[in-house]
């Protein structure tokens, strides 16, 4: 089997299994990267192919013969041996968990979103089979702030997957968004919890809007179901600015 | 003694209430008060919400007729940009609103009251359904279930979801009708129509039957309201108009009281008044005072102030329905009837509507921010006016928000009319079968949708009580859940 080769260099390869199934992965891979290469599906929601990875959701935990904790494999690089299961029942339990926690901690009403059927985190609920979330909502009264001219945030809908910020900093540089707070009090905020309308730094660029998984970020004037995020700009982005680098 | 009957037959009403029954010393019926016990908090809900939700959102507060809803949602939301919308949009928003009409009148006049109808106010509770229409008439069930479902393509084609569309946005439609979906619509239309003229027939040589309940059923003298056709553009006779069009007021005696109004200013002619025993808000006619101002709205309010319907075969019956009795119709009864005219017209608009040249326009949809901070829209509902009334911010979020819905609007007649079966039909101090079902029939007759009208976020059950000139509760009757 040939060396991976990039940037010229001969890089060292990583043999792992996922699932039973023997690979081998660059060993700067994620265990996230290796998998999806060999066709195994595992769950992402605060990820973004061209945005830093920060495993803020948990979703994409696997577990690792030998290891008692489970890990998220966005962050997770290969190593050789590993042996990795992404799909058990343990697992399956947790990530259920984890997406009944999100509804549980926000306003969600699907059925008057913007994002209704577009929305990332609908999706997922649909594939994990969720009928109904066994937590007791937290019902927050969270603000929606509308001030700025074209974008809308409403905070019913955040899962605090940092999308925004993300984009917001590392492509379009301006870093208006920022998490303040802790625990189940964190929001995003712009500028420094100023209304967004009326910062500073942003350009209007609308990225964040696009990359946010839910409803919370959107465009004004939008109705229910209108909501079309388009992403495909960003690996396009990321590799320009490295290539100007 | 209190003694609990389950009445099944209360399912038949869309949402729950409460009625009581009072009996002065000499054991007559002194008053009967119809009560909706529902939570009511929509308007609340609403607050702090972007503007562009609301057609959506209103939607919700109602399954039975969330189109009507957006419909006046809409025209709210359509006050606020302040933009004129596309022609073809509105054509498309007035086929699906009376497409609504169609499938909720069928399923009122079908489902919830041809039990009683065709099997009696006495019959049988537990065959008292449209499975016991199925039985003795499966012509008349299985004409009511087809009626319904055209209702519910024609939204379907053109929303795509049959319940609650997102087609239907400010500033127009989302999308334009394609020709292929014109045709289906089109073809269906004939069948239809065959329908609903077989069971008009059916209906009027039945009707003899109930001499006594039309004139024990909300049989009284007050006002009636309805959205007309407006005469501005020489518009002659004034006719019916269910998606937009202006206010007409009319007395007992068919003068007009009120006309052409501007329906954003139904707030010089409209008041709400708050009765402590029930949820529900009774509007009357402001210059009349309260309850003095008693006016109803809904199918045979409609048809009771306008000059015509506006339809050669909706002509027809009408001038037949009004030939039954001089003047004005003041049997609530008789809403069933109009109910079956105006399905009849609604087929016959739809159609006339998807001849018009630019129907197939692509053009359907007006983009803009808000340039007003206040919105009105007003629709006739199936069951009446439905008046949507929004203020936002300067950002487009929600500040306050008013509906009156077709059941306020019917609350007052609503409660005469239980008061007049109620003096009719009880003549003990036990709650009877037959005269239970009269109370509820009542009711039937406006079709009253609980659920929207006390814009509820619960649900809670029927019960009827009779109560001693004392205050005691001799009887009592509630559905269980
Ligand atoms: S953001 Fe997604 S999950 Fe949340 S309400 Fe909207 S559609 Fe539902
Ligand atoms: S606003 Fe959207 S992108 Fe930003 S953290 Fe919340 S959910 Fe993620
Ligand atoms: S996708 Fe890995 S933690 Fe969110």
């Amino acid at each position: 089997m040939a060396q991976p080769i990039a940037n010229g260099q001969i890089m060292a390869a990583k043999t792992l299994t996922i699932n039973g199934k023997h690979l081998s992965a660059e060993e700067s891979a994620t265990v996230l990267e290796a998998a999806s290469e060999a066709g195994i599906e595992i769950p992402t929601l605060c990820r973004l192919e061209g945005l830093s990875e920060v495993g803020a959701c948990r979703l994409c935990l696997v577990e690792l013969t030998g290891s008692s904790k489970l890990l998220p494999a966005c962050v997770t690089k290969v190593a050789e041996g590993m042996e990795v299961k992404t799909d058990t029942e343990r697992l399956r339990r947790y990530r259920l968990m984890i997406l009944e926690l999100l509804f549980a901690e926000r306003n969600h009403v699907c059925s008057v979103c913007v994002v209704n059927g577009l929305c990332d985190l609908q999706s997922l609920a649909q594939q994990l089979g969720i009928t109904h979330v066994r937590f007791p909502y937290l019902y927050p009264k969270v603000s929606v702030d509308a001030s700025h001219d074209r974008f809308v945030l409403d905070q019913n809908r955040c899962i605090l997957c940092t999308r925004c910020v993300r984009v917001c900093d590392e492509i379009e540089g301006a870093h208006t968004w920022d998490v303040m707070g802790r625990g189940t009090n964190s929001r995003v905020i712009t500028d420094l919890n100023e209304p967004w309308g009326s910062s500073e730094t942003c350009t209007s660029c609308g990225k964040c809007v696009h990359v946010c998984p839910t409803g919370a970020l959107f465009e004004k004037g939008r109705s229910v179901a209108e909501m079309q995020k388009r992403r495909e700009f960003l690996p396009y982005l990321k590799l320009m600015r490295e290539q100007r680098k | 003694m209190l003694r609990e009957i389950v009445i099944d037959p209360v399912t038949r009403i869309e949402g729950h209430s409460k009625i009581t029954i009072q009996l002065d010393e000499q054991g007559e019926v002194q008053d009967a008060k119809f009560h909706v016990t529902q939570f009511r908090g929509f308007e609340k809900f609403c607050e702090g919400r972007p503007f562009t939700e609301m057609p959506s959102l209103t939607a919700r507060t109602c399954g039975i007729c969330p189109v009507s809803h957006l419909m006046a949602s809409a025209q709210a939301c359509d006050a606020l940009l302040a933009v004129e919308i596309p022609p073809a949009a509105v054509k498309l928003r007035r086929i699906m609103n009376l497409a609504q009409l169609v499938q909720s009148h069928a399923l009122s006049f079908f489902y919830l009251s041809s039990p009683d109808l065709l099997l009696g106010m006495d019959a049988n509770p537990a065959k008292r359904n449209i499975l016991g229409v199925n039985e003795a008439h499966p012509t008349l069930a299985r004409d009511g279930i087809a009626l319904r479902k055209f209702g519910q393509e024609v939204i379907a084609l053109l929303g795509g979801k049959r319940i609650h569309p997102a087609w239907v946005v400010p500033g127009g439609v989302s999308e334009p009708l394609s020709g292929d979906k014109r045709e289906r619509i089109l073809a269906m239309i004939p069948n239809a129509t065959a329908l609903i003229e077989r069971t008009l027939c059916w209906y009027k040589n039945v009707l003899e039957q109930f001499r006594d309940e039309i004139q024990a059923f909300g049989h009284f003298p007050s006002m009636f309201m309805a959205l007309v056709t407006p005469t501005e553009a020489g518009h002659r006779p004034v006719q019916l108009e269910h998606y937009n069009g202006v206010l007409r007021f009319i007395g007992a005696s068919g003068n007009i009281v009120a006309d052409q109004i501007d329906p954003t200013l139904y707030q010089v002619y409209i008041a709400e008044s708050v009765e402590p025993f029930s949820y529900l808000k009774s509007p009357y006619f402001k210059p009349n005072g309260y309850p003095g101002g008693i006016y109803r709205v809904g199918p045979l309010a409609r048809l009771n102030v306008v000059d015509s319907c506006g339809t050669s075969k909706a002509d027809r019956e009408l001038t037949e329905f009004r030939s039954l009795v001089p003047g004005v119709i003041l049997g609530s009864f008789h809403q069933h009837y109009a109910r079956l005219i105006e399905i009849l017209y609604g087929i016959e608009r739809i159609e006339e509507i998807l001849d018009e040249p630019d129907i197939l326009d692509r053009h359907v949809r007006a983009l803009a921010q808000p340039n007003r901070l206040e919105g009105i829209g007003v629709a006739e509902a199936p069951r009446g006016t439905l008046i949507h009334h929004y203020k936002i911010d300067e950002d487009g979020l929600i500040k306050w928000v008013n509906l009156i819905i077709a059941t306020g609007h019917n609350s007052l007649a609503m409660n005469l009319s239980v008061r007049q079966v109620a003096q009719h039909y009880v003549k003990a101090s036990r709650l009877e079968e037959g005269m239970l079902n009269r109370v509820e029939a009542v009711i039937r007759c406006y079709d009253p949708c609980l659920s929207c009208s006390t814009h509820a976020l619960g649900r809670m059950p029927l019960h009827i009580q009779l109560l001693g000139h004392d205050g005691s509760v001799l009887d009592a009757v509630t559905r269980k859940q």
